[in-house]
C-alpha cells in the first residue's frame, strides 16, 4: 500500500474512505459466506508445494520456498447513520522463491495446480539466473532444521467471520449514534477483519500451517462550528488486535481509567466501542473551545495508546537491520544506529529503556507461530538498560552481525508479494516497581499528559521527530488541570528516550498497534503492535500547532 | 491475457452484460503486465514481474448493489460471478446515496502509450548502468525501476462503453557516499521508456551525494526556499501540493470539515485563496503528462481549472454529490499540472540572495486539517544559497508549514517538469517555515 492510501485510511478523514485498491486487502470480493468456506486441505497443500520445491531443485536452485496463501478480509463502513460498503473479499495464490547459486528469484501464480507451480517455480529459477548477470555478493542462508508437519493458529474466541453482518452494522451504527448524541456532527467508522490461511513449505523440510486472525475497529468522531468555521476530529482509542470478534465485548478489567481529571479510558485486550465513542463525540466537541497550548518545555506523560506511535518510528524502524545496511535507502531510509554506532556502546536511552522483541504476546498483532520462511518466533531483546543490544533480522541478513539464526520475522503482504524482513512488535517493557497514572502525574511540576495517537513524522535516519496527539491534559504540581489544543512534541531519538524517567507498572501495559506499517519497493504493508506502559520523559520540547490562513 | 485490445475488451464485457438479469450492470475489466528490478548497496536485492487481468461486476436492484469480481474468463466462471453480484445485491441494503449507471459517453483519446517497453535484461542493464556510475566513484546506489501497460475498459447496461490503455515507467535512485556523510536523490516517471535516462539520472544523485558532504548547521527559522518538483509532489507519499489539490473535495468542504469550508456553511469556492500567479488545472491531454480519459465512475475528464490566478475555481463534486448540490459532477483527475514559468532551476538559484535550495522533502504528515500545517523534513541534498550561487552543503531541517500560506509566498515560479504523473514547476518562496534540525543525511 502506498503511504497516501495508509494515511487516508487509517485518519478516516472526511473524503478519505476511497475504498477500492487497497492491497492486502483488496482481492476478490465474495459472498461472505464464502469467508467460512474451509481453504485446500493440508494434504494437498503439501501435494502442490511438492511438486513446485521439487521443479525448482530439478532447474537448479539450492534452496526454495513456497507460500500457498488464501488471503480472507472483510472490511465494514459506515458514516452516521448508514452503512457506507461492506465488502468480502477473498486471494488465493501461490509465492515461490528460489536461490539459485547466492542469487534469490520470485515468481507468484493465482492458477495453483501441480503443473502450474512447477512452471512457476522454474520461472523463479531463471529470473534467479538473470539476476547472477548482475550479483556482487551471493546470499548467505543462515541454516535452519525442518520442523516437518506442523501448525499454528491465533487463539482466538470467536472468528468474526462467523459473526453476522447484521450485528457488526449494529454495533457500528450504534458507536456513531452515541458519538453523534454526545456532541458530534460527523462520524466515520469501520470493522477491519483478516483471515490469513497460509502454508508454508520448504527445502528445509518444513510444512507449515498457520490460520492468523486479526480485527480492528476504529472510528473517527468530527465536531463543526460553522459559525466560527472551526472543526475538530477525536480518534477511537481501539487498537488493531490478533484477537477474535471477543475483542469487542467489553470487560471492566481489561479498562484502564487515565489519570484522575483527564476522564480518558484506555483498554487492554476488550474494548467498549460504544463506551469510546461517546467519549469521542464529547471530546470532539470540547475540542473546538479548549486553551491553545504555549510552547516550551514540558513533562511528558505519555499514555500507551499514544507512546505505541513513537516507539514505532523512533526504536521499531531504526532497528530493522535493512534500514541499517542501506537497503531501504531509496525508499524508507537508513538508520542512525549502525554497526558503527552500535559499537561505540553509545546510550539509546535511560537505563529506565528496555525494549524488547516479539511474534508471541498473545493479542498483538505480529503474534504468530512462525514466520514466512518457516523460521519458529520468538522474543529477544533490542534495547537493555538503555543500550542497543540487538537488530531485527531473518536468514539472510543474520551472518552480517556475526549470528547464526534469523530472529523470525520475515513477512509478505500476500502470496503475490516476496517476503522480507519486516518489524516484529517491539515493545516498551514496563516498570519493575508499582506505580499507577495517578501517581506518576503526582510527580510532575509541569507537565502535559497525552492520551491516543496523532500526527507523526520522523527523519529517514530517525533522529529528528514531531508527534501531535488526540487528548492533551495541563499538569500542574502534581494535578491535572485543564483539557489543551495545538500540541505537538519535537525531539530526537536518543534525546527523547535518554529523557525516560520510568513506566507504570505491568498493571498498566496496554498494546497499541498498526495494520498499515509500509515498507519496499515495491511498497507492502504489515501489522505490528507496540506494548507499554504510562512512561514519563522529562524536559521535552512541546511545540504550538495553531496557525492562521486567509 | 493481460493487456487485452478495445475490441477483445468490450467483446468479453458484452458477454458478461448478456448474462445480467438486474435492473442496471455495470462491467470492468482492469489489467497489468510490468516489470520491476529494485537495487540497493550497488546489488540487486529484488526482481519480479506481474501479470494480472480482472473482471468486476456491479449488478443493481433498486437502490441496492452488489459487486463480485473474478480473474478467470471461461463462460461458466463469468455467468457465476454475474450471478454472485446479483446475490449480493439482493442482499445488499438500500442505499441513501444511490446514482443511476451513467448513460453513453464521449471521451478524448488522451497521449499515452509506448511503442517499445523495457524487458527484464534492459532493466537489469539500466539497474547495471546506476550502479557501474556510483561504485566507479566510490557512491552506494539505492534504486528502483518498475514499468509496464494497463489498460481499462467499462460497459454497462445503459450504453456506456469505454477504454484506455497506457503505459507507464518510474525510476528513482538515492545514491550515498561511502562513509555516509552525503545522499543525492533524482526521480522521474515517464510514458514512454525511451525518454527514461538512468544514467544521467544517476549522475545527478551522485552529484548531489558528493556536494553534500561536510554539511553545516544552520538556525531554524523563516527563510527563502527554492523547492524541487520533488519537494513539492510524491507518488508514493504526501506531499505539500499533491495532499492539497487531491483534498479538494466539495462534500468535506461543504460539511464544515475541510480547509476550503466557509465560516458560516458552505465552501470557499470563487474566493482568492492564493497568490495570483497560482494557476492549476487537470488536463487528460497533456503531451508530457497524460491522464486518464474516464474516472473510475465512467466520467469522461477534460482540461479542468482548479485554481485560477489564485482563486478557487472548482472543488471535486462526486456524482451524489453534484446531485445534492445541484451542480455538475467533476471527474476524479489522476494528475494535475501547475502552470509555471521558463525558469530552470537553476536559473531560479541565479537570481536568488539568499535562500535554500531543497531537492526532496519527506515524511511529509498533517497536522492540522483546519489550516493544512503540514510537518516534515528536507532529505538527499539541502544546499545555502547566496548571491545566486550554491554556497555549502546544510544539515536538514523539520518544517511546519501549510501549503495554503506557502503559495501566498510566492517569490517567482519555474518550468513544470513531469513528476508521478503531474506537471510541477520548481518554486521559489519566503518565510517558508523551519521549526528544528535533524541529523540526518
Amino acid at each position: 500500500m502506498k503511504r497516501r492510501d495508509f494515511v487516508g485510511l487509517t485518519g478516516l478523514a472526511a473524503g478519505a474512505l476511497f475504498l477500492p485498491s487497497l492491497p492486502g486487502f483488496g482481492h476478490t470480493p465474495v459472498d461472505p459466506a464464502r469467508l467460512l468456506e474451509p481453504g485446500a486441505d493440508v494434504i494437498i497443500k503439501k501435494r502442490l508445494a511438492d511438486a513446485a520445491l521439487n521443479a525448482a531443485k530439478t532447474a537448479g536452485a539450492d534452496y526454495a520456498d513456497v507460500r500457498i496463501g488464501r488471503s480472507l478480509n472483510q472490511y465494514v463502513f459506515t458514516r452516521e447513520k448508514q452503512v457506507q460498503n461492506i465488502v468480502s473479499t477473498e486471494s488465493y495464490g501461490v509465492g515461490i522463491r528460489v536461490l539459485v547459486q547466492g542469487c534469490w528469484g520470485f515468481a507468484s501464480t493465482s492458477v495453483v495446480t501441480e503443473a502450474n507451480l512447477a512452471a512457476t517455480a522454474r520461472e523463479a529459477v531463471s529470473i534467479a539466473k538473470a539476476n547472477k548477470l548482475v550479483m556482487k555478493e551471493p546470499v548467505q542462508l543462515a541454516a535452519q532444521t525442518g520442523y516437518g508437519e506442523v501448525s499454528w493458529k491465533t487463539p482466538i474466541q470467536q472468528s468474526a467471520f462467523e459473526v453476522p453482518i447484521k450485528q457488526k452494522v449494529d454495533l457500528l451504527l450504534a458507536a456513531n449514534a452515541a458519538a453523534l448524541d454526545a456532541g458530534a456532527n460527523y462520524i466515520n467508522s469501520a470493522l477491519f477483519q483478516v483471515n490469513e490461511q497460509k502454508y508454508f513449505a520448504s527445502t528445509d523440510g518444513s510444512y507449515i500451517d498457520q490460520d492468523v486472525h486479526r480485527l480492528w475497529p476504529t472510528f473517527s468522531a468530527t465536531a463543526v462550528d460553522t459559525k466560527s468555521g472551526k472543526f475538530r476530529s477525536r480518534e477511537a482509542l481501539s487498537a488493531p488486535v490478533g484477537l477474535g470478534f471477543e475483542y469487542l465485548t467489553p470487560n471492566a478489567a481489561e479498562q484502564v481509567r487515565g489519570p484522575q481529571g483527564t476522564d480518558t479510558v484506555g483498554y487492554k485486550l476488550r474494548y467498549d466501542m460504544l463506551a469510546d465513542a461517546a467519549l469521542a463525540g464529547k471530546q470532539a466537541k470540547a475540542k473546538l473551545s479548549m486553551k491553545s497550548v504555549t510552547p516550551g518545555k514540558y513533562d511528558l506523560v505519555l499514555d500507551p495508546g499514544h507512546l505505541g506511535l513513537t516507539i514505532h518510528e523512533s526504536v521499531g524502524h531504526p532497528t530493522e537491520l535493512d534500514r541499517v545496511l542501506g537497503y531501504e535507502a531509496n525508499y524508507a531510509g537508513t538508520s542512525f544506529a549502525t554497526l558503527e554506532w552500535k559499537a561505540k556502546n553509545l546510550p539509546y536511552g535511560s537505563k529506565a529503556v528496555n525494549i524488547v522483541a516479539d511474534k508471541l504476546q498473545p493479542g498483538s498483532v505480529g503474534n504468530v507461530g512462525y514466520d514466512d520462511e518457516g523460521v519458529k518466533t520468538r522474543e529477544w531483546d533490542l534495547i537493555k538498560e538503555g543500550k542497543l543490544v540487538n537488530y531485527q533480522k531473518i536468514r539472510d541478513q543474520a551472518h552480517i552481525v556475526g549470528q547464526k539464526e534469523s530472529d523470525g520475522c520475515a513477512y509478505a503482504q500476500s502470496w503475490e508479494d516476496v517476503q522480507f524482513q519486516r518489524m516484529p512488535n517491539v515493545s516498551l517493557r514496563p516498570g519493575t516497581a508499582k506505580m499507577s497514572p495517578d501517581e506518576m502525574v503526582k510527580g510532575v511540576d509541569k507537565g502535559i499528559y497525552i492520551a491516543g495517537a496523532g500526527s507523526f513524522s520522523i527523519d529517514q535516519q530517525r533522529f529528528n521527530f514531531q508527534f501531535g496527539g488526540q487528548l492533551f491534559f495541563a499538569i500542574e504540581k502534581g494535578k491535572i488541570t485543564e483539557p489543551l489544543e495545538d500540541v505537538a512534541y519535537q525531539s530526537n531519538t536518543q534525546e527523547f528516550w535518554g529523557a525516560c524517567a520510568g513506566s507504570c507498572d505491568q498493571s498498566d501495559y496496554r498494546l497499541f498497534g498498526t495494520f498499515f506499517d509500509g515498507k519496499g519497493q515495491p511498497a507492502q504493508v504489515s501489522s505490528v503492535s507496540h506494548g507499554s506502559a504510562t512512561t514519563r520523559f522529562n524536559g521535552v520540547n512541546v511545540i504550538n500547532t495553531a496557525r492562521k490562513v486567509g | 491475457m493481460a493487456i487485452l485490445s478495445k475490441d477483445e475488451a468490450q467483446t468479453l464485457l458484452k458477454k458478461v452484460l448478456s448474462y445480467s438479469t438486474a435492473d442496471e450492470c455495470e462491467a470492468s475489466l482492469r489489467g497489468r503486465t510490468s516489470g520491476n528490478i529494485r537495487y540497493a548497496r550497488n546489488s540487486v536485492s529484488t526482481a519480479g514481474s506481474q501479470n494480472s487481468v480482472s473482471l468486476a461486476v456491479e449488478s443493481r436492484f433498486g437502490k441496492r448493489s452488489g459487486i463480485a469480481t473474478c480473474n478467470e474468463f471461461d463462460e461458466t466462471t463469468l455467468r457465476r460471478c454475474v450471478q454472485r453480484a446479483e446475490e449480493i445485491a439482493h442482499l445488499a441494503p438500500e442505499s441513501p446515496e444511490y446514482v443511476a449507471l451513467l448513460g453513453p459517453q464521449t471521451y478524448l483519446s488522451p497521449p499515452s502509450t509506448a511503442t517499445t517497453l523495457l524487458t527484464a535484461i534492459t532493466r537489469a542493464q539500466a539497474a547495471a548502468d546506476s550502479m557501474t556510475l556510483c561504485a566507479a566513484k566510490n557512491l552506494t546506489a539505492a534504486g528502483f525501476l518498475d514499468g509496464g501497460t494497463s489498460f481499462v475498459a467499462k460497459r454497462n447496461s445503459k450504453g456506456l462503453e469505454a477504454y484506455q490503455q497506457s503505459t507507464n515507467t518510474d525510476f528513482s535512485v538515492t545514491v550515498r557516499t561511502a562513509d555516509g556523510r552525503g545522499s543525492g536523490y533524482a526521480i522521474a516517471d515517464v510514458t514512454d521508456p525511451a525518454k527514461l535516462n538512468a544514467k544521467a539520472l544517476t549522475q545527478r544523485a551522485a552529484d548531489k551525494a558528493l556536494s553534500s558532504v561536510n554539511a553545516k548547521a544552520i538556525e531554524p527559522g523563516k527563510y527563502t526556499v527554492i523547492l524541487e518538483p520533488a519537494a513539492l509532489m510524491a507518488g508514493d507519499d504526501l506531499s505539500l501540493l499533491g495532499g492539497m489539490i487531491f483534498g479538494m473535495g466539495a462534500r468535506e468542504a461543504d460539511e464544515g470539515r475541510s480547509f476550503l469550508s466557509k465560516k458560516g456553511g458552505g465552501n470557499r469556492k470563487g474566493e482568492k485563496l492564493f497568490d495570483e500567479r497560482i494557476t492549476i488545472y487537470s488536463d487528460p491531454m497533456n503531451a508530457e503528462a497524460p491522464g486518464n480519459a474516464f474516472d473510475g465512475d465512467g466520467l469522461p475528464t477534460k482540461r479542468q481549472t482548479w485554481i485560477e490566478k489564485g482563486v478557487v475555481k472548482d472543488l471535486f463534486y462526486t456524482r451524489f454529490w453534484a446531485e445534492k448540490s445541484k451542480l455538475p459532477a467533476t471527474a476524479f483527475p489522476n494528475g494535475f499540472i501547475m502552470a509555471g514559468g521558463t525558469q530552470s532551476t537553476t536559473e531560479l538559484i541565479k537570481g536568488t540572495a539568499k535562500g535554500i535550495l531543497v531537492t526532496r522533502l519527506w515524511y511529509i504528515r498533517e497536522v492540522d486539517p483546519q489550516t493544512l500545517l503540514y510537518t516534515g523534513l528536507t532529505r538527499d541534498g539541502t544546499f545555502y544559497i547566496e548571491n545566486g550561487v550554491i554556497k555549502f552543503p546544510i544539515k536538514n531541517l523539520r518544517f511546519n508549514e501549510s501549503p495554503i500560506i506557502m503559495l501566498n509566498n510566492i517569490e517567482a515560479i519555474g518550468r513544470p517538469q513531469r513528476l508521478a504523473g503531474c506537471m510541477v514547476p520548481p518554486l521559489k518562496i519566503r518565510d517558508f517555515t523551519f521549526t528544528s534540525l535533524s541529523d540526518a543525511i
